[in-house]
């Protein structure tokens, strides 16, 4: 209902593949932001907690055809059918929500009891599992940020589109007698610190912001964008995710969704 | 009562549906849940009052703005300032891991002095003291010469003060580690007759032709040529990248040339060529602001033909053909070199060349090109009255040869210090402080560095961290991290106009430690005479304060005074032109491609290193953010991954993920294979910035060190470090 009513954000997010030179400075502003912890060793990325991590993709070809293109992965933010997301609909403890005032969905660590369904449901990999206690070398627990709390062994953390941030300038804005936040206000970590500006960040659902004028989401199909360079990952399984990424390049976009690449590749199998 | 199977099984089958139906199981994992989540070790970071410091980042010199946030008297992250010149709120991954930095394990706590080979606790009174007795030794002894400073930077205040307490004492051994900057400072002042650093004005150039320069990989000011990279873009503007490897620049590149590695002069000399031969140059900035042009046409003439061009580097002859029209065609094309970030200053005449084909466009302090910043001059302290022991040691012939006899043009050459401590019988250097520095780790060939470092008697790092250096010293005389001190930031490299930053204490220094501009000053007063003489100061904060005078205040407040209307100088030549020739020039040896060192026959391969945002490759080590952010293909557990070309991994038996044996002349390491379609044949690349030996178990021992398998080449010309690869060798291990 919340949905109908105008007053609806619909916080997302648009990476511009052409502009982000796949140097990680999203990944550790949002370690830094969000508390994530680390180890000794965190080679193995299966088992390493980053809610931003950057893919390298390579179109495949031979020396010297050969392109590269970086793409940086945080929660996808699937809002799939009226609040339907993969990872929300198969929680068991409500510790993941999708907020219709928003589009943000959350995650609740205390309320995590580390089932894992989540991680099996989400096709994009945004969600990772705390298999060791966090732990920070002696002193370094005084870089924490008491804004999000640190999670703890045996819960599913993820990306929650920085909401703090979000509550702060909230917060900030009811104090100035203010209803409604101004664009920019509310940015991500990633959004704020990468160098080459390649990550915008803003409401979907407002015509004036830069997301909503890039991305031309088309809310009679499922968001799906408008702008021809623009494209969502893994588009045909209806998650109707809210990061939008631009590319000028066609094989960066088909890419986007595996999918069509496994069509091709089951014959020769 | 008998038991029975129907019986145990009933037992069995009951028993556990009736746990199940009642509400123990749920019960108990809820207890679990709520048990293990207030476990007391994870820790509940304390609420406070947020604040933010408007600062300087110093971790590079590249002079980004950044904004402190703080909780209560905690520094909890580091960003990027909004509306700062250089990096406008943008900043790059070492920079936002800085709290990292602050609070590493590996932080040195106090004075530190090695006795028998370990580590004792001293005061800072002791300390100084016994050094300035030392070093009054060395200058009753009339060997003021035999101390030595190596330096990450020799501007700014606290380069000064090192500087002036050298001269003060007596020594002109003064070093500054190297860079792409000496190379660029010497074509500059050959050419141009500016003493000057170098600029790019990336943003509004709208070709730019980029010899292996990582533009996105840290060259100059990293995030300002991300900014500026991306403005020159969205304006229409193309990036032409020539590197033997797909670097992330050559992959976000409009188009990437591969080139074979160390032929890139070779390149710029052949696209000089044929912009001459097609008469493609500025007609009006050749005849009327340049002379010598002549002397160029020779230099470029036959043996740079497309042809020939194309057999040394690999490149097709139509390629530079057409590269050379595009960037003659463009209306306001840059070309730069050094190669990755930077961190090696390479060959005199490959700089020369490539800075020749910005001039044969006019690209030389004009919007888009190439600009002249000049060297900041707001530290204007009185000359320090000299004695007769620092009088006649300052006349001394410095240690690495630089400013006379075969290098007459450089001003530092730190790669040729390490064979001038071991070639003769005595030592020359007695003594050596190091401040903000990492020469055991970052000089090519560590092995003989440390070798040099092990005969100077005492060695002083001045270092924050437990680096590989610092661990060689005899005493650490820790400075206060990065964000605890006051320091000006007296340029950002590269950036194409000057501007001078203020870094801010954001913290109180947690431990007992001392900004090296306030340990020079305390040294200098124990010293007693006119070393104490020519420093006046009470502390370094009195002395920044006074040496900033007006700009004080502006740059507390706003963290930075940029020169928002600064027009390049004139050319300072004899002929106030831009010379291609006179005879400093004409004394050079002409260009030669740089061949990597060792036999061909043992090493088949050419091992070439390269840099990665993701890693620190200079004095500062990667914090464990960094080393996280790794992608899969660079490391796996401790092992280093080497990109090899599918075709010459097969050739040597050697598929994706094989265990593998890396040697070159200089070592051996074992590394893993990862299979990379982005590198020429026959190439071996490995990351800088891996392999540390100290601090701390998240970046020790992981991967190998560069420097370890390199051996440094010494450019005939400037005696700068030219070494960009070895040959070398992978076996399967």
């Amino acid at each position: 209902m919340d949905q109908q009513n105008g007053n609806t954000k619909k916080y997302g997010m648009v990476i511009d593949l052409d502009k982000c030179t796949g140097c990680g400075a999203c990944m550790v502003a949002c370690m830094a932001e969000n508390n994530v912890p680390f180890r000794e060793d965190d080679t193995d990325k299966l088992l390493s907690v980053s809610w931003m991590r950057v893919y390298r993709l390579g179109n495949g070809k031979p020396f010297p055809q050969v392109e590269e293109c970086y793409l940086p992965r945080p929660c996808q933010q699937c809002e799939g059918h009226a609040g339907h997301s993969p990872c929300v609909s198969v929680c068991p403890a409500t510790a993941t929500d999708y907020d219709m005032r928003t589009g943000i969905v959350s995650q609740i660590p205390t309320r995590c009891f580390g089932c894992r369904y989540c991680m099996a449901a989400c096709p994009y990999h945004v969600r990772q599992f705390n298999w060791w206690d966090p732990i920070w070398p002696d002193g370094m627990e005084r870089m924490l940020n008491p804004n999000v709390s640190v999670r703890m062994r045996g819960v599913v953390e993820k990306c929650g589109f920085c909401f703090h941030r979000y509550q702060l300038a909230t917060d900030k804005a009811y104090l100035d007698g203010r209803r409604e936040l101004e664009e920019g206000e509310y940015q991500t970590a990633c959004a704020q610190a990468c160098p080459a500006g390649a990550i915008l960040f803003g409401d979907l659902n407002n015509p004036t912001h830069a997301v909503h004028k890039i991305a031309q989401p088309d809310s009679t199909h499922g968001g799906r964008p408008r702008n021809p360079k623009a494209f969502r990952l893994l588009e045909r399984l209806g998650t109707n995710p809210k990061v939008y990424y631009l590319s000028s390049k066609e094989w960066v976009r088909k890419a986007g969704d595996n999918q069509v690449q496994r069509t091709e590749q089951t014959p020769k199998a | 009562m008998k038991i029975d199977r129907r019986c145990f099984l009933s037992f069995i089958v009951g028993g556990a549906a009736g746990t199940a139906l009642s509400p123990l199981p749920w019960k108990i994992t809820d207890d679990l849940s709520i048990w293990s989540q207030n476990w007391p070790w994870t820790p509940v970071p304390p609420a406070g009052e947020t604040s933010f410091v408007t600062s300087t980042c110093t971790l590079c010199p590249g002079g980004c703005g950044i904004s402190v946030r703080k909780v209560d008297e905690r520094a909890v992250k580091v960003e990027g300032l909004k509306g700062h010149p250089v990096n406008d709120g943008g900043l790059c991954i070492l920079g936002l891991a800085a709290a990292q930095l602050l609070y590493a394990p590996t932080r040195v706590r106090g004075p530190l002095k090695k006795v028998d080979g370990a580590w004792r606790e001293i005061s800072w009174a002791d300390a100084i003291k016994e050094i300035a007795a030392k070093l009054a030794d060395l200058r009753a002894k009339g060997q003021p010469q035999s101390v030595a400073w190596i330096s990450e930077s020799d501007r700014g205040t606290t380069a000064e003060l090192c500087k002036r307490f050298l001269t003060v004492y007596g020594s002109p051994n003064y070093f500054r580690t190297p860079s792409i900057q000496d190379a660029y400072e010497t074509a500059l002042y050959l050419t141009q007759g500016q003493r000057a650093m170098a600029g790019f004005d990336v943003a509004q150039a709208d070709f730019v032709l980029s010899f292996s320069s990582g533009l996105i990989e840290g060259w100059g000011s990293p995030a300002y040529m991300f900014r500026a990279r991306n403005a020159m873009r969205q304006n229409g503007g193309r990036i032409s990248q020539v590197e033997p490897r797909l670097s992330k620049t050559a992959a976000k590149a409009d188009q990437w040339v591969p080139i074979k590695p160390g032929t890139e002069g070779a390149l710029a000399l052949g696209l000089v060529h044929v912009i001459i031969a097609e008469g493609l140059y500025r007609k009006n900035f050749i005849d009327s602001r340049s002379t010598g042009f002549d002397a160029l046409k020779q230099i470029a003439g036959a043996s740079y033909a497309p042809e020939a061009v194309s057999r040394l580097t690999g490149i097709e002859a139509k390629t530079i053909v057409d590269l050379a029209k595009a960037f003659a065609g463009a209306k306001k094309p840059l070309a730069v070199c050094g190669r990755g970030s930077g961190r090696i200053p390479g060959g005199l005449q490959e700089v020369l060349a490539v800075h020749c084909l910005n001039a044969l466009t006019g690209s030389i302090n004009q919007p888009g090109g190439v600009i002249a910043v000049p060297e900041p001059e707001y530290i204007d302290w009185p000359e320090p009255e000299m004695d007769a022991v620092a009088s006649r040691g300052v006349q001394q012939p410095r240690l690495d040869g630089a400013g006379r006899d075969g290098f007459p043009l450089a001003r530092y050459l730190l790669n040729r210090l390490p064979e001038a401590q071991t070639a003769g019988a005595s030592a020359p250097v007695q003594a050596l402080f190091v401040s903000g520095a990492n020469p055991v780790y970052s000089l090519a060939d560590t092995q003989a560095v440390a070798k040099a470092f092990s005969k100077v008697p005492l060695i002083v790092s001045l270092s924050s961290y437990m680096d590989e250096t610092a661990a060689m010293a005899h005493y650490i005389l820790p400075s206060h991290a990065h964000l605890e001190r006051y320091e000006d930031v007296p340029a950002a490299l590269g950036f194409p106009k000057p501007i001078l930053g203020l870094s801010k204490p954001a913290v109180k220094p947690a431990f007992k430690t001392k900004y090296v501009g306030d340990m020079v000053i305390a040294l200098a007063k124990a010293m007693g005479g006119p070393v104490a003489e020519a420093f006046g100061w009470e502390s370094y904060e009195a002395c920044l304060k006074q040496t900033l005078g007006n700009a004080w205040d502006t740059l507390v407040k706003n963290g930075y005074v940029v020169d928002a209307k600064f027009k390049p100088g004139e050319f300072e030549t004899p002929s106030q032109k831009f010379e291609f020739n006179n005879p400093a020039l004409a004394k050079l040896p002409a260009y030669a491609a740089q061949r990597a060192p060792g036999d061909e026959k043992s090493f088949p391969l050419t091992l070439i290193p390269y840099d990665t945002m993701r890693l620190a490759s200079g004095p500062i080590g990667s914090p464990p953010f960094l080393v996280k952010a790794l992608e899969e293909t660079v490391l796996q557990q401790n092992t280093a991954l080497v990109d090899v070309n599918p075709a010459t991994a097969k050739d040597l038996g050697l598929s994706e993920g094989s265990a593998a044996v890396l040697s070159t002349p200089k070592g051996s390491a074992r590394v893993k294979v990862h299979l990379f379609d982005g590198i020429m044949p026959g190439l071996v690349a490995l990351p800088r910035g891996l392999g540390h030996t100290a601090y701390d178990k998240y970046l020790a021992g992981k991967g190998v060190n560069t420097n370890a398998l390199i051996s440094p080449v010494e450019d005939p010309g400037s005696g700068f470090e030219a070494g960009w690869g070895i040959r070398a060798n992978l076996t399967r291990a």
